[in-house]
């Protein structure tokens, strides 16, 4: 009997706590850098694609809902021809981001992706790709990788040895 | 011919108010259960969300009113009929202020316990009606439960009327002028208020509707305006047990400075936001306990409150 006058007292004077909803169109919620929500495709800090279309982002999708086709420019840099991701299917688990080798697929906290066609939640790449670096600033993939492209042959790569010819190195 | 219009002035407000304030109860509680959970509650259409009411009475006229094809269809039209109008037919003896009452029935408490012995029908006809096997358990323990509840129910009310010397609710109310019964009948106040509780069904009594074991119990075939019915009978019920309470044990309309309406209003309001945070803080018991409550401890306490006063009448008088 004492016990449940003790809850109601607790009950009531709960109405003078302060309230936790988010009033949200008015109000915003904090939502941290790395918040899962709209996808984006960054640049490298040259201003070119980060992308190198390597497919371990679709490969990693657990709803498969991330499509790209590889394709080379004459420099020898990969770059998608297209690449789309079907927002109407993807869960934001963030596998992409993880599986991404040159930090070009990113999740930002932008949430308010509301369509009235479905068909428009198909993002194409020029509405996935931004100006900037996104959340990893000065990384390019191309210029760590030994890898000889446009312009940069082997062994100019950042932290690179020259390349050694195997054969003088015996005895 | 002066005399007729002033009693159908009197009735068709009383009706009025009573449906809208039937309405508000749904906001209200929204707000207050709301309130007591850190939350806001309905706050956006209108001042304080308070158009709500409105556009949730247009959402339930609009509902598609569905008579399940296994249904006994007469009486589950009739069913949540029954609720509201039995509740509305005990609002008649209730003194609102001096002289502003439907009737000034002489047997006014008898007239109440019956019409609400009556609610019963509603529930248990509706869950016999619906053919299903959840509303059919719904209104069994309704059923059960009333059984149990009604006996003292209007045994602890006893009390008051000994003392009173009347069944009639306006001399209850004059004779609680020194004192109000709610101090000489403490008890009686208690089990009437729980046997209240379990009268409308509410939480924590709420067996015959509990959601996580039945569904809906005996609503849950309806849908549209029935379901309105029911929940339009549910929220005058409340009014009506906390008016009572307000009437019986608080003196009614008597206090001080403000005007008798007021009084009984601000009394009257002051139960209704009690039974919302009962409904805000208690779980609901098993059943067995619930009748358990009822018949072990309940019955016993409203018998010797009886015997007590009575006692002190017969010594007093
Ligand atoms: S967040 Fe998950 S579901 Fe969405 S595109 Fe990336 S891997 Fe696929
Ligand atoms: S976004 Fe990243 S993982 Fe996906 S194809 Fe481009 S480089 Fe590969």
């Amino acid at each position: 009997m004492l016990s449940i006058l003790k809850s109601l007292w607790t009950v009531l004077v709960t109405m003078f706590r302060k309230r936790v909803t988010i009033q949200y169109p008015e109000e915003r919620p904090y939502l941290p850098p790395r918040w899962r929500g709209r996808i984006i495709l960054s640049r490298d800090p040259d201003g070119k694609e980060r992308c190198v279309a390597c497919h371990l982002c679709s490969a990693a999708c657990p709803v498969d809902c991330i499509a790209l086709q590889a394709a080379e420019d004459e420099t020898g840099r990969r770059y998608p021809a297209f690449f789309r991701i079907n927002f109407s299917r993807c869960i934001f688990c963030g596998y992409c981001e993880e599986a991404c080798p040159t930090y070009a697929i990113q999740l930002t906290p932008d949430f308010e992706m509301g369509e009235y066609l479905r068909k428009n939640l198909v993002y194409e790449k020029e509405n996935l790709l931004i100006s900037g670096q996104g959340k990893y600033h000065g990384y390019s993939f191309y210029r760590v990788a030994g890898l000889a492209v446009g312009g940069k042959d082997k062994g100019e790569a950042q932290n690179e040895e020259k390349p050694v010819d195997v054969k003088s190195l015996l005895p | 011919m002066n005399e007729t219009v002033m009693v159908l002035i009197r009735t068709f407000g009383i009706l009025a108010a009573l449906l809208s304030v039937g309405g508000l109860l749904i906001w209200l509680e929204r707000r207050l259960l709301a309130l007591w959970q850190e939350r806001y509650g309905p706050n956006r259409v209108g001042p304080f969300g308070l158009l709500q009411v409105v556009v949730d009475m247009v959402k339930v006229l609009f509902k598609e009113d569905w008579v399940p094809p296994f249904a006994d269809r007469p009486v589950f039209v009739v069913a949540p009929a029954i609720i509201v109008i039995v509740t509305l037919l005990s609002f008649a003896v209730v003194p609102f202020a001096p002289g502003l009452a439907v009737i000034d029935l002489n047997i006014g408490l008898l007239f109440f316990l019956g019409m609400s012995s009556l609610g019963v029908y509603s529930v248990a006809l509706a869950g016999w009606a619906s053919g299903s096997k959840y509303s059919l358990i719904g209104g069994l323990r309704s059923s059960a439960q009333m059984l149990a509840y009604e006996v003292f129910m209007g045994l602890s009310l006893m009390g008051v009327v000994m003392q009173a010397g009347s069944f009639d609710l306006a001399r209850i109310v004059e004779a609680q002028q020194d004192t109000w019964f709610i101090v000489p009948q403490f008890f009686g106040f208690i089990v009437f208020l729980i046997a209240g509780i379990a009268e409308t069904h509410r939480l924590p009594f709420d067996l015959p509707e509990a959601e996580s074991e039945l569904v809906a119990g005996f609503h849950s075939e309806y849908s549209g305006l029935k379901f309105g019915l029911f929940f339009l009978g549910e929220y005058l019920g409340i009014t009506l047990i906390s008016s009572l309470v307000a009437v019986l044990f608080l003196g009614g309309w008597q206090g001080p400075w403000l005007p008798p309406l007021a009084w009984y209003l601000a009394k009257t309001f002051l139960f209704i936001a009690l039974f919302i945070l009962i409904r805000a803080t208690l779980p609901r018991p098993r059943y067995d306990q619930l009748m358990a409550f009822g018949w072990k401890v309940c019955l016993p306490v409203a018998l010797l409150n009886l015997l007590a006063t009575g006692a002190f009448v017969l010594l007093k008088g």
